[in-house]
């Protein structure tokens, strides 16, 4: 059967059709643009970080606040910004979604923290921003962050939920006592988070003034906070300083030598992990969570990459779907259009963060700002797939309103982002 | 014995369930492991951070891939 698939896929390969091979060539150049431009500031980076959140940040810290004794004053508010820590990979948010549902804080809070988790966890806001704007990943977070609120209330008041189950173990989330004070971790993470924004900040238009001055000091500034990281990780998190120093001349040397600071910043990244990895529990389940994110994400969005620059081209060039068809339903900032991209969004799946790279393609080729957003906010919170675990959890009256919610509440922030820029 | 391994399929799941074959196998004992990945089940369990370990029902762990010397202790 197989055999046979493969042979008659061969025998009707539309080699030399000029639009197909077009667009395997859009497909491969768009690939090699993320391979050079983004992957070693961009990705290598947010995926530490990403492993970093997941390591030491406690969950069952915040999901004290989503339990069942919660305040629904505290509980909506931390269900909207709890996936940005807790939802790292999309597969952890459905059971804390369940989770939060049956157990703990009822339906409101846990929907809220289902629409807004797959859009504002770092990676999605980190290579959104990166790649399809600053503004674009803003609105993103903050469109998620606000209506998952509303959608959260509306579920509440729709169905009245009914007293959660009291006997919730809350042992079992208990968390594991911090071992450091919470705000030597905030300076840790922010600078990484001063690391990664510095190392990609974009030459701006003028040659004059703060941004460019920032541009073309971004190096410095990415060396000083690196040098301060090595020390933070050498007086907090006890690594080894003779490590630290190695890996730091190294650096330094290398940056002296080549001209391209691609290489130094490589050397950084590989002798930081080296240094993790020898160094205690802490360091190797850091590095081996940045492994698991980076060997769970990487294949799926270069094949995301790959459809979307077949099917939609790279910025330069047309795919094999014409500009037009792109233009005419989803372009400008209608109505139709924002809601065609939000019911497309909301059965379409896409798996963790394809929908940049597709996003990208569409744009490029007359999809509207409105819509994009729109598709951004109704695209990763449901999918077909997961409404069906949805609807195991909540039951199909609740699993529809919640749907068409997303699908509403998508279409509103579209609309006014169209229309603001 | 009945291990169950509980989660939906990430790659920490499928992590912790190699590393509980070899703990079985290294403990030589009869044991039989079981991945749970009905979202309702997990929950049951009282396991927010996926993935949960549980051995004869009984929840040991959660949110962790337990090392092969781990699970040895607490299975063993």
């Amino acid at each position: 059967m197989i055999i046979a698939a493969f042979f008659l896929a061969f025998y009707f390969l539309p080699i030399g059709k000029s639009g197909f091979q077009k667009s395997v060539i859009e497909a491969l150049s768009l690939a090699k643009m993320y391979a050079r431009e983004h992957v070693v500031f961009c990705l290598i980076p947010a995926f530490f970080i990403a492993g970093a959140i997941s390591v030491f940040i406690s969950k069952g810290a915040v999901m004290k606040y989503l339990g069942a004794g919660a305040k629904k004053i505290v509980a909506y508010p931390i269900a909207s910004v709890s996936g940005s820590v807790l939802a790292v990979c999309s597969c952890t948010v459905l059971p804390l979604f369940a989770g939060i549902h049956k157990r703990g804080a009822g339906i409101g809070p846990a929907t809220a923290f289902l629409y807004s988790g797959p859009a504002i966890n770092v990676l999605a806001v980190i290579l959104t921003s990166r790649i399809l704007g600053l503004e674009m990943g803003i609105a993103r977070a903050l469109g998620a962050v606000v209506f998952s609120v509303v959608i959260g209330l509306t579920m509440q008041i729709i169905f009245k939920s009914p007293s959660t189950d009291e006997s919730f173990d809350e042992n079992l989330i208990e968390a594991e006592e911090a071992n450091r004070p919470l705000w030597q971790a905030m300076v840790y993470f922010g600078l990484m988070v001063m690391i990664l924004i510095f190392s990609n900040w974009g030459r701006p238009e003028q040659t004059q003034g703060i941004w460019h001055l920032i541009y073309s000091g971004k190096w410095v500034i990415t060396s000083i906070s690196a040098v301060i990281f090595g020390l933070a990780l050498v007086i907090w998190y006890h690594y080894d300083a003779r490590k630290i120093f190695i890996v730091m001349g190294a650096t330094a040397v290398l940056a002296l030598v080549f001209h391209n600071p691609m290489i130094p910043f490589v050397a950084a990244l590989i002798g930081i992990a080296w240094a993790s990895m020898t160094d205690g529990e802490e360091g190797k389940e850091w590095v081996s969570s940045t492994w698991d994110f980076a060997k769970q994400i990487f294949p799926l969005l270069f094949a995301g990459i790959l459809i979307a620059g077949f099917l939609l081209g790279s910025p330069e060039g047309e795919g094999i779907i014409p500009s037009g068809w792109i233009s005419s339903l989803v372009g400008g900032n209608s109505f139709l259009a924002n809601f065609f991209a939000s019911v497309t969004g909301a059965f379409m799946y896409f798996a963790t963060l394809t929908e940049v790279p597709i996003l990208e393609g569409l744009m490029s080729h007359g999809m509207g700002k409105g819509p994009a957003l729109a598709l951004l906010l109704a695209g990763p919170a449901v999918s077909l797939p997961n409404m069906l675990v949805i609807r195991s959890v909540l039951g199909t009256k609740k699993t529809v309103v919640f749907v068409l919610l997303v699908v509403v509440m998508a279409t509103i922030s579209g609309m006014i982002f169209g229309n603001l820029f | 014995m009945k291990i169950e391994i509980l989660g939906k399929g990430c790659p920490k799941c499928s992590r912790l369930v190699q590393n509980t074959r070899e703990a079985v196998k290294a403990l030589g004992i009869d044991a039989e492991i079981v991945k749970v990945t009905d979202i309702n089940r997990i929950v049951d369990y009282g396991v927010i951070n996926t993935p949960g370990f549980a051995v004869n029902g009984i929840v040991k762990s959660s949110g962790k891939v337990l090392s092969t010397k781990e699970i040895i202790s607490i299975i063993d």
